[in-house]
């Protein structure tokens, strides 16, 4: 089950814990992996533990030049590709009345728009082999809100918006579109919290623990594989039970 | 018949999986092969990629009809 044995991915946001247990979980499953993303020295020592079958990609999905060559160049790289998953976000958390102009673009540019240009320019070739996955990494406050995080919550709302038109232009095609959305996933980000602020989150959470990188990995090979040919327009929510959509 | 015109019905058959006796002239994509609007743009790149040629989104707009694709094709590959 779930073999992706000859099939070429890309992941956006490799270098971060999420993007890279999804890079793992996606190469340990036989794919040919091109890790994405600005720090080359994290992607890069990411490939070496790895091992074969992987490419580092360097792009910043901030400037718009870079991103209309990423795909391009996973293409180049793997021969095609099969499997692109947008990971890579960012937040700029502020409340709303003080938010700047600023913080809301590069959100939006970065989680949304980038989303939009990788994904447009991979379904072509897709479209062409009646093949494809797309998998966009959104998050639990794109469907609930989150204090603080309008910028976020509305770039992660859109990409689920965003993915269900896509899928159904493109299901005729072999081509599926879904999302995945973490709730609260171990990370550098919760190292940082005291135990205080721990629990606190804990008591949202029905599963009574945060969640770990591979538990968002597992949902992003099953929607990547043969076998989810018929799911598209979804979105997995991977919480722990926290919101239950 | 010409070349391109020949090359685009090839195409035309292919992607839509229509008789090639359908694939006349005046044969309008959408309304007499079936084609949805997403065969339309498939179609365009199938042209784009045949003849080396770049077909700009206002340019694919005006190509409805299997003679509209040969005539553009046409003065698209003799410049």
């Amino acid at each position: 089950m779930f073999d992706l044995t000859g099939k070429t991915a890309l992941v956006t946001g490799a270098s971060g814990g999420i993007g890279a247990a999804i890079a793992r979980a996606l190469h340990a499953q036989g794919a040919t992996v091109a890790l994405s993303g600005t720090r080359v020295d994290a992607l890069e020592k990411l490939a070496g533990e790895i091992g074969s079958r992987t490419h580092v990609l360097a792009c910043n999905l901030g400037d718009k030049d870079a991103v209309e060559k990423l795909v391009p160049a996973a293409e180049a790289a793997m021969g095609q590709l099969d499997i692109l998953v947008n990971n890579a976000g960012l937040t700029r958390d502020g409340l709303f009345l003080r938010m700047k102009d600023d913080d809301w673009d590069q959100v939006i540019a970065v989680n949304l728009t980038a989303t939009f240009r990788l994904s447009r320019a991979a379904v072509k070739n897709m479209m062409r082999r009646r093949w494809g996955r797309i998998v966009s990494i959104t998050s639990i406050v794109g469907v609930t809100g989150n204090p603080g995080q309008g910028n976020y919550a509305a770039s992660k709302a859109g990409m689920i918006g965003m993915s269900k038109s896509l899928a159904a232009e493109v299901a005729a095609r072999g081509i599926t579109v879904n999302c995945v959305a973490p709730g609260f996933i171990e990370s550098p980000m919760t190292d940082a919290l005291n135990e205080k602020q721990k629990e606190a989150i804990l008591t949202q959470v029905p599963a009574g623990k945060l969640g770990q990188g591979a538990d968002v990995a597992a949902a992003v090979v099953y929607l990547a594989s043969a076998e989810a040919q018929y799911v598209t327009g979804q979105t997995v929510h991977v919480n722990g039970g926290m919101a239950m959509i | 018949m010409s070349d391109v015109a020949e090359r685009v019905k090839k195409i035309v058959v292919e992607h839509l999986g229509v008789e090639s006796d359908k694939v006349v002239d005046s044969a309008n994509f959408i309304e007499d092969l079936g084609a949805d609007s997403l065969d339309t743009v498939e179609l365009v790149m199938a042209f784009e990629e045949e003849f080396g040629v770049e077909i700009p989104d206002d340019a694919a707009e005006t190509i409805v009809t299997v003679g509209d694709a040969v005539k553009f094709l046409e003065k698209a590959t003799a410049a």
